[in-house]
């Protein structure tokens, strides 16, 4: 079984965001950047098959600039076979990004594609669904637990209010939610080795797909600073205040 | 949000701008070796640095190691943290392929160390100990016993210790008492050892420990030590631990830092006799452990800067929140806006930059003897290691003490309370300047191997080269200042160096009346010289359009360095001027 899993390149999640000073964008000049933590979780779901026998050839994918190989490379230490770079320049949106991958699995022929739920940058939530409509694919989204049992794959679904189990045909696409697993570290040897694993850079017009901007940013705010709360007498007081100034109740 | 983040940055602006080390590495050969692969190595070892080891800092600091019925246990959490360290398998890093070995440069190997020690010192020093003794083994010990003892500590499956220390015989080798009696194919070991660093533990299934033991017939002096393997298990047949050797850690420590690094007093021989196997020649023991004395002398330098690293990065953090100013209009605003805390902040972070500066720097030499083109090279590259390694030790851990004590001023009255951390940094940086050779060990070595034995030809070389960093300051119109005290700064070191050759034969007290003020006068001049080619290369790199915020910050670091650190070369130099006449003028009642 191929497994294709998709891999972004993100700011660090230690990074403190700044905004640019014309409001025009996150600030990512000389930041930190790193795999988005729920592809990590993607690529270790992978990688776990792999090792269970159950998948053959893992092909990581990954879409933006020449430096998303650093990504790649890390899925690759990871236990990734191979890497795909798609050379669309700065990452278009969702669906942008979901043209793309039904283009790589195409080509690629994958039984099952992985993605993270979304990116901690964005934060749209929306390539996983876009690429299973356009693939006419079924989609288990925010997946917590995964088995491929007999050539169907049982999805376990975080969704709220409580979990959701499904039984999906392959080929599948599944997104992946935190507690699907913990992520291993590339261990030294396996970045070594990531080096000599091949990495192919493909472009959009290679695949056939021409990228159309379908959203637009507007401006880009830093959140209101919180303000310092203030300490309450009574039960009574919080009510009163509840109704009257926070409108709540 | 991690409290230890490594600086890669900064770390990859010394390899990149001071070490060259992409142009060393394509002409040494090691052709896979490049900026990205370094880049994937150390993001990778500080996540693990992060957020497995740092965390358990604390804990190893209130719950540190214990002895028990089966030996010393280690503090909780420390073996599932060692495991995922091993069989990540960063102790192969530098090691050679033939062992398993990753076969990486040094300098490589000592960033990352920067990584594990600021994480978490205590338990680095495990691995670092076992670095140790499988260098000592792959350069001295027979095939058959590399064989048997090298894959396993390369991979980490066991730990090494050295084993040199005894209640009599600390700095004094030479008053060793432990015997090793031939027997057979092997030797039977008898004595106690003490300061024994992770002697014992349960993290492996093995401690390889190799100790310094006189042999039946053994001259006298440092020349009649002679160097053995005791592993704590037997190896079998199959190479695997088997029979208990009779070697033990009988008691802990108790220290004022590194708690969970289990100190040890081993006991060996206590019933039947420790099995023991000779490493290299009879009697040449010491000299054994001389070729890895570098690297642990080094290794121990890296130590104070990762310390101090660690300190800085939480002291900046509580600056940044701690709000004890109030501006005209009522707000409150965070002390590091106040200029006395910003000038220890910058202390901190300017003496760090140096440090790492040199430790990488002499780190990348010890490649360069690895791997030069020619035996005059590698003469003179190794030199170089020789000159700076005391220094690297003796500055690198002096300085140390004064980052991490700064770290607890920052913190004003919680800096003293422990449950805020900055003083475990300080208590923990304490034993850096002691161990492995004391400050005033390598002093000695400093001006007296290193220099007054070669007529100061090492320090003649090591000065021209920054006589050339001043050069090229003046020669750049921003830097006028910066070349005037760097230029004084060599002035000083050449004075001192002038000094100490004209007066030492003379006076047998001078050298070692002047030698810690000798190294640290040292120190801080190679400092300024590592903080000067920093300057110089950012500088370049700022009008190339390079990251502004990290590349302003290493110019406003390098003046900072020439305007406060830089100067006291001055003071040190007329300590050192004032020779050795009051120092040994009292007799010994009148102190």
């Amino acid at each position: 079984m191929k497994v294709l899993v998709t891999v972004k390149r993100v700011i660090d999640y230690n990074v403190k965001v700044r905004v640019k000073p014309d409001q025009s964008d996150v600030d990512l000049a000389n930041v930190k950047m790193a795999m988005n933590p729920f592809c990590e979780i993607a690529v270790e779901a992978a990688v776990r098959l792999k090792e269970a026998g159950l998948a053959s050839e893992i092909v990581a994918v990954s879409v933006g600039p020449a430096a998303c190989q650093e990504q790649l490379r890390t899925a690759l230490a990871l236990g990734a076979d191979r890497g795909i770079q798609i050379d669309s320049g700065e990452a278009p949106d969702p669906l942008g990004v979901a043209k793309l991958l039904a283009a790589v699995v195409a080509a690629e022929k994958p039984d099952l594609v992985i993605l993270g739920k979304q990116s901690i940058d964005g934060d749209n939530n929306q390539t996983g669904q876009m690429l299973a409509a356009l693939l006419d694919w079924p989609q288990a989204t925010f997946a917590s637990a995964l088995a491929l049992e007999a050539g169907r794959l049982r999805v376990t679904r975080e969704i709220d209010g409580g979990l959701q189990s499904l039984e999906l045909n392959l080929p599948a696409i599944v997104t992946t939610d935190l507690r699907l697993n913990e992520p291993r570290y590339a261990s030294l040897p396996n970045i070594m080795k990531a080096k000599k694993k091949p990495l192919e850079v493909k472009s959009p017009v290679e695949l056939g797909v021409t990228l159309k901007a379908h959203t637009r940013l507007l401006k880009v705010e830093a959140p209101a600073e919180r303000q310092g709360g203030i300490k309450v007498g009574s039960v009574s007081e919080l009510v009163e205040k509840l109704k009257s100034e926070a409108k709540v109740i | 949000m991690s409290d230890y983040v490594h600086p890669y940055r900064d770390t990859e602006f010394v390899l990149n701008e001071l070490v060259e080390l992409e142009g060393f590495c394509s002409g040494a050969g090691l052709n896979e070796v490049n900026g990205e692969l370094v880049s994937a190595i150390l993001a990778e070892a500080g996540r693990l640095g992060s957020e497995v080891l740092a965390p358990l800092n604390a804990i190893g600091d209130t719950r540190g190691a214990r002895l028990s019925e089966r030996g010393v246990e280690e503090t909780p959490g420390f073996a599932a943290a060692y495991r995922q360290f091993q069989e990540s398998g960063w102790p192969s890093l530098t090691a050679a392929e033939a062992w398993g070995g990753q076969n990486l440069p040094n300098v490589v190997g000592t960033a990352v160390n920067e990584i594990w020690h600021s994480a978490n010192l205590a338990f680095a020093l495990c691995p670092m100990l076992t670095q140790g003794a499988l260098e000592a083994i792959a350069h001295h010990a027979s095939a058959e016993l590399q064989a048997a003892y090298l894959p396993k500590l390369v991979s980490g499956e066991w730990t090494g210790t050295m084993n040199l220390t005894e209640p009599d015989a600390g700095s004094d080798l030479a008053a060793i008492k432990t015997r090793a009696v031939p027997n057979g194919d092997h030797y039977l070991i008898s004595g106690q050892k003490i300061f024994i660093t992770w002697g014992d533990h349960q993290m492996t299934d093995n401690v390889i420990h190799l100790v310094l033991a006189r042999l039946p017939d053994a001259p006298a002096g440092v020349k009649g030590i002679s160097l053995f393997i005791v592993p704590k298990f037997l190896l079998d047949a199959q190479g695997n631990p088997g029979a208990r050797n009779d070697a033990q850690c009988v008691s802990l420590e108790h220290k004022l830092g590194i708690h969970a690094s289990p100190t040890c007093v081993m006991s060996f021989g206590e019933k039947e006799g420790a099995v023991g196997y000779l490493v290299g020649e009879p009697h040449k023991g010491l000299a054994c452990m001389f070729t890895m004395m570098n690297h642990a002398r080094q290794s121990v330098g890296l130590q104070g800067l990762s310390i101090s690293e660690r300190a800085y990065q939480q002291a900046r953090q509580y600056a940044r929140e701690r709000l004890q100013g109030t501006r005209k209009d009522g707000s409150r605003f965070p002390i590091i806006e106040f200029p006395d805390v910003r000038r220890m902040l910058l202390q901190m972070k300017a003496s760090i930059e140096a440090m790492r500066a040199l430790a990488l720097v002499a780190a990348a030499e010890v490649d360069r003897v690895t791997h030069a083109p020619d035996p005059a090279a590698a003469a003179r590259h190794q030199g170089r290691v020789d000159l700076l390694t005391p220094i690297v030790k003796g500055w690198l851990t002096e300085l140390a003490q004064e980052v991490t004590s700064l770290g607890v001023q920052i913190h004003g009255g919680m800096g003293f309370i422990e449950e805020t951390g900055a003083a475990r940094h300080y208590r923990d940086a304490r034993i850096l300047t002691i161990y492995e050779g004391t400050t005033g060990i390598q002093a000695l070595d400093l001006v007296g191997r290193k220099t007054l034995l070669n007529r100061g030809e090492l320090l003649a070389g090591l000065f021209d080269e920054i006589g050339e960093t001043v050069a090229r300051l003046e020669s750049a119109a921003p830097f006028a200042v910066q070349a005037r005290a760097l230029g004084e700064a060599l002035a000083a070191g050449r004075e001192a160096r002038r000094l100490l050759l004209e007066g030492a034969e003379g006076d047998a007290a001078l050298a070692g009346s002047v030698s810690v003020n000798f190294l640290m006068l040292c120190g801080y001049l190679c400092g300024g010289w590592l903080m000067a080619g920093s300057a110089l290369r950012a500088q370049a790199l700022l009008e190339a359009g390079g990251d502004r915020a990290f590349l302003e910050a290493k110019l406003v670091s390098a003046r900072f360095y020439s305007e406060q650190l830089l100067p006291r070369t001055q003071s040190l130099l007329a300590a050192i001027r004032a020779g050795s006449g009051s120092i040994m003028a009292l007799s010994d009642e009148q102190f």
